[in-house]
């Protein structure tokens, strides 16, 4: 039920959030004494529908486009702006929940409110409507951002949860062969899978590279197969399998530089014979099993112990 | 060096990441081999590369890159954009040729990925 926990979140926020924490404070404010005939450029200039006026820095009212639309109806004489806005200002402190700023909106219909220091009385800045859904949408939107966090401490709880000698989990992903634009799916996924399981980050750097290389191999030449990914304490065991063309001559493709990929292939930046190097690198142990006519399988085994192995061997 | 001082000093414009301008980039290369990259490239490094497929988003992804740099006015497609949005990795792009954006850049302080290492052993 995402919507319905989204819409308590959204409760929640409503009275968490503080009005200045959403209020507009690059004010546009004009003087009591400012023509009614220049209202209308000011509103069009800064595109608002309303400003509050204020006088040295005391706040005297509100002036709306409605202000300026009836003026202009009662086709009145031009007059100071104190003349015709809203005196009786209502206000709101900045430290008042936003659910404080909706209910005076509810009750009152007005378009924007003043929001005024609890202490000074001094204003600080404006609030709408659409203030306050902008405050609420760029809260939701950190704590989505937070959410991933979230998932990282709830997988760690749920291995707590897990009442076993040992724990074994087991990843697939599948690869299309051919498929360039969707190259990499597999190895991002791994990645950030083992990114929410807590481990090293140099650990899931070296398996994502390693399964990132071997995904592109069965892109490059297979016609797909799969990539199984075993974790384990102590341990990350890789096997990615393929059903042929298979490998005439094992020592050679492990020379670095040695490739037979397509020109199409080293346009796009890969294919340059270094794709087992690279995966050999990376490993703790890697094993490469090949039957021409029958399929590859490559082992790439990473410990996690081993966290030395970083980046910089 | 942070990200937006790179954009300044190789006169780039910023295609994805505009908020994450203050990022620190710790060291540079210069690339168009993405096995090369996946290889030597250290993460937190910016990749200038000619390349704009989506899988060079992929290999900063994988390597943990801190940026992307698009050499010799090359702009990417909607593909790669949307995919360096998804993974938050900044875009760059520069009307400087290959070269002379290392160059800059090493001149103005800028590592590269071997010699980062060899400050860090």
């Amino acid at each position: 039920m995402v919507s319905d926990n989204r819409i308590s979140k959204v409760q929640e926020l409503i009275y968490e959030i503080g009005v200045g924490e959403v209020m507009q404070t690059d004010l546009v404010t004009v003087d009591p004494r400012t023509p009614m005939s220049q209202l209308r450029a000011i509103l069009r200039e800064k595109r608002i529908s309303g400003t509050p006026v204020v006088d040295g820095d005391k706040l005297v009212g509100i002036i709306s486009i409605e202000d300026f639309i009836r003026w202009l109806a009662d086709r009145e004489e031009d007059c100071p702006i104190a003349e015709k806005m809203s005196k009786d200002v209502c206000t709101i402190y900045a430290d008042e929940p936003l659910t404080q700023a909706v209910n005076v909106f509810q009750r009152f219909g007005y378009g924007r409110l003043a929001v005024v220091d609890r202490q000074d009385k001094r204003l600080l800045g404006i609030i709408t409507k659409g203030d306050i859904v902008r405050g609420l949408l760029n809260k939701l939107e950190i704590h989505h951002v937070a959410e991933e966090e979230v998932y990282r401490h709830r997988v760690k709880h749920f291995f707590e949860d897990i009442l076993a000698d040992k724990v074994v989990l087991l990843f697939q992903y599948n690869v299309v062969g051919q498929n360039f634009t969707r190259a990499g799916e597999g190895a991002s996924r791994l990645k950030a899978t083992l990114q929410r399981l807590g481990l090293h980050p140099q650990i899931v750097r070296r398996v994502s590279i390693a399964t990132y290389e071997a995904e592109m191999n069965l892109i490059i030449y297979t016609d797909g197969g799969s990539i199984r990914v075993r974790v384990e304490p102590n341990e990350i065991f890789v096997v990615v399998k393929d059903l042929g063309p298979g490998i005439p001559d094992i020592e050679k493709v492990m020379q670095p530089g040695y490739s037979t990929a397509p020109e199409w292939v080293r346009e796009l930046g890969f294919g340059a014979g270094m794709g087992l190097c690279n995966i050999k690198k990376c490993a703790t142990k890697m094993e490469l099993k090949s039957t021409v006519g029958k399929g590859t399988q490559l082992n790439i085994r990473i410990s996690v112990d081993n966290e030395a192995k970083s980046e910089d061997s | 060096m942070t990200i937006a001082e790179i954009a300044k000093i190789l006169e780039a414009e910023v295609i994805v990441g505009s908020d994450l301008l203050n990022e620190e980039i710790k060291m540079g290369c210069g690339s168009d081999l993405m096995s090369d990259v996946l290889s030597f490239v250290k993460s937190e490094a910016i990749l200038l590369t000619g390349l704009t497929n989506p899988q060079v988003v992929r290999t900063a992804e994988m390597a943990d890159l801190a940026a992307i740099c698009f050499v010799r006015g090359k702009k990417p497609g909607d593909e790669t954009i949307r995919l360096a949005e998804s993974k938050n990795i900044p875009l760059l792009t520069t009307p400087l040729p290959m070269f002379e954006s290392c160059g800059r850049l090493w001149r103005e302080g800028l590592a590269g990925c071997s010699e980062h290492k060899k400050s860090n052993t």
